[in-house]
């Protein structure tokens, strides 16, 4: 089940793969949704799940499904599953959908979703095709994470909503960053962190 | 007789059965899920409510505050009278859907009053619902008893920009409107206003706009004209009666007690009193 062939499926995408960083797929959402850390990982735990899983389903019906509506067919099975996620979401975690609003909507047009349909799912078998999904799901939350963490510990002195940076700095002077809250330091922390891992990644440098 | 997966007769046959699968399954989800949905509404309803008076609850606590806040709840019709046997509860009342049916006769719309006793003081809180920039927003107001101070007031909006119109359900916006007033010395209905550019320090009848948002203060400002417009004559009545009950504002000397032994008082002897 896990060969060695599947659990690369699970580690690639979190360094030599990584969906943001190296295919640079997914970008809108990873600029948008890190503004705090706890909407980051439910934005980043809802890709994982619609990624697996429609990665499954159409690998499943790869065989049947007529050419000429391929495109459709991957629309609207992601579509539906991710109506299912938000239906979820407004059931079990309503403060959380609250904040997330449009965004889950928007997992739709994440590229993520149909890049690993049209790159894996449709050449492979189910299990391995779930395996790729969640795997890349989970490459795209650890880079979600990290530049949560950074925007707001930088932009609001907070984790999770709890204040780190104590009373004291305010007083002090310290003044919290309010660019890390705006989409552009986003992308720049994006572009530091493809700087990092391409300077400690050898694979990764191009000739 | 091979199945060729790319001929048209196939390919309406897979969308067809494809279209009906995902929307049964979609439905399914959507009705099984509806219940816990309906009270994640209802909780938040009860939250916003009891913003309105500065009361911050969790989900788990809304329920039990809410019942131990909110004493009274009840429905005027557009004139401002109570209506004696509204449609639904007070609290149910769709106002949202309300303002956005064009169908709907004025003679049949419902407005909700609810009664808030919080340290021994009443508050009386009304939903308010309007539209923004991009699309509806809504509030609850309390006003104090007297009828005329506002005690606090809660927003909310559904798809306003953040940053900009967005702000209006943020603590900062919703502050200064306590202490404001909603009639002015003489007695007029002066709704409260964003006002562009600041509001004076002495205006009792503005707050601050927000900078970039002013279609959504615009909107604001309409939506708390309108709504309350409608609860004025509710109110006046209010300030009329809590002003024939105030004795305390009547000078002593004009209650003819002290000639009379205290002994002897009864409350029939009181009130064959004349007061001047």
């Amino acid at each position: 089940m896990f060969s060695k062939k599947n659990l690369k499926l699970i580690t690639d995408p979190f360094n030599d793969s990584n969906p943001i960083t190296v295919q640079i797929l997914g970008i809108c959402s990873a600029l948008a949704i890190t503004v705090q850390l706890k909407q980051a990982v439910i934005m980043a735990l809802s890709v994982t799940v619609v990624t697996g899983f429609s990665n499954l389903v159409l690998s499943m019906i790869r065989n049947y499904v007529p050419n000429r509506i391929r495109i459709i067919v991957q629309l609207v099975i992601v579509a539906a599953l991710v109506i299912l996620v938000d239906q979820m979401l407004k059931a079990y975690v309503y403060d959380v959908s609250k904040q997330l609003s449009v965004f889950v909507g928007l997992i739709i047009t994440n590229c993520i979703v149909m890049g690993r349909i049209e790159a894996f799912a449709l050449a492979n078998k189910p299990w391995p095709s779930f395996v790729d999904g969640i795997g890349n799901g989970l490459g795209y939350g650890l880079i979600l994470v990290t530049i949560g963490v950074i925007r707001e510990l930088t932009g609001s002195g907070k984790l999770w909503g709890i204040q780190i940076v104590p009373d004291a700095f305010y007083a002090a002077g310290y003044v919290n960053n309010g660019l890390m809250i705006l989409p552009p330091m986003a992308l720049i922390t994006v572009g530091c962190i493809i700087w990092f891992q391409r300077s400690r990644n050898t694979k990764l440098i191009e000739n | 007789m091979a199945l060729d997966i790319n001929s048209n007769k196939y390919t309406f046959a897979f969308s067809t059965v494809m279209v009906v699968v995902v929307a049964v399954l979609l439905a399914l989800a959507s009705e099984g899920l509806k219940p816990m949905q309906n009270a994640n509404i209802r909780i938040e309803k009860m939250q916003n409510i009891l913003s309105s008076v500065g009361v911050k609850t969790t989900a788990e606590q809304a329920d039990s505050s809410y019942t131990a806040l909110i004493k009274e709840s009840f429905v005027l019709d557009v004139e401002g009278n109570v209506k004696e046997t509204p449609s639904q509860e007070a609290f149910d009342i769709d106002v949202l859907a309300q303002y956005k049916d064009k169908e709907k006769l004025d003679a049949d719309k419902e407005y909700p009053l609810f009664v808030c006793e919080k340290d021994g003081r009443r508050s009386y809180i009304v939903p308010m619902v309007g539209t923004g920039l991009w699309g509806p927003i809504w509030g609850y107001m309390a006003i104090s008893s007297d009828g005329i101070t506002v005690e606090g007031a809660s927003f909310d909006h559904k798809s306003e920009t953040p940053g900009l119109g967005a702000e209006i359900n943020t603590s900062w916006f919703q502050a200064p409107f306590v202490g404001k007033k909603i009639f002015n010395d003489a007695g007029e209905f002066s709704p409260i206003k964003a006002v562009k550019g600041g509001a004076a320090d002495d205006d009792m009848h503005g707050v601050d706009a927000i900078s970039g948002g002013t279609i959504t203060s615009n909107g604001l400002s309409a939506m708390i004209a309108n709504t309350l417009k409608i609860y004025t004559k509710y109110f006046k009545e209010m300030q009329a009666s809590s002003a024939s009950v105030d004795i305390s504002t009547l000078p002593l000397d004009s209650l003819a007690v002290d000639s009379l032994a205290l002994d002897s008082l009864t409350i029939d002897t009181l009130v064959s009193q004349p007061i001047k």
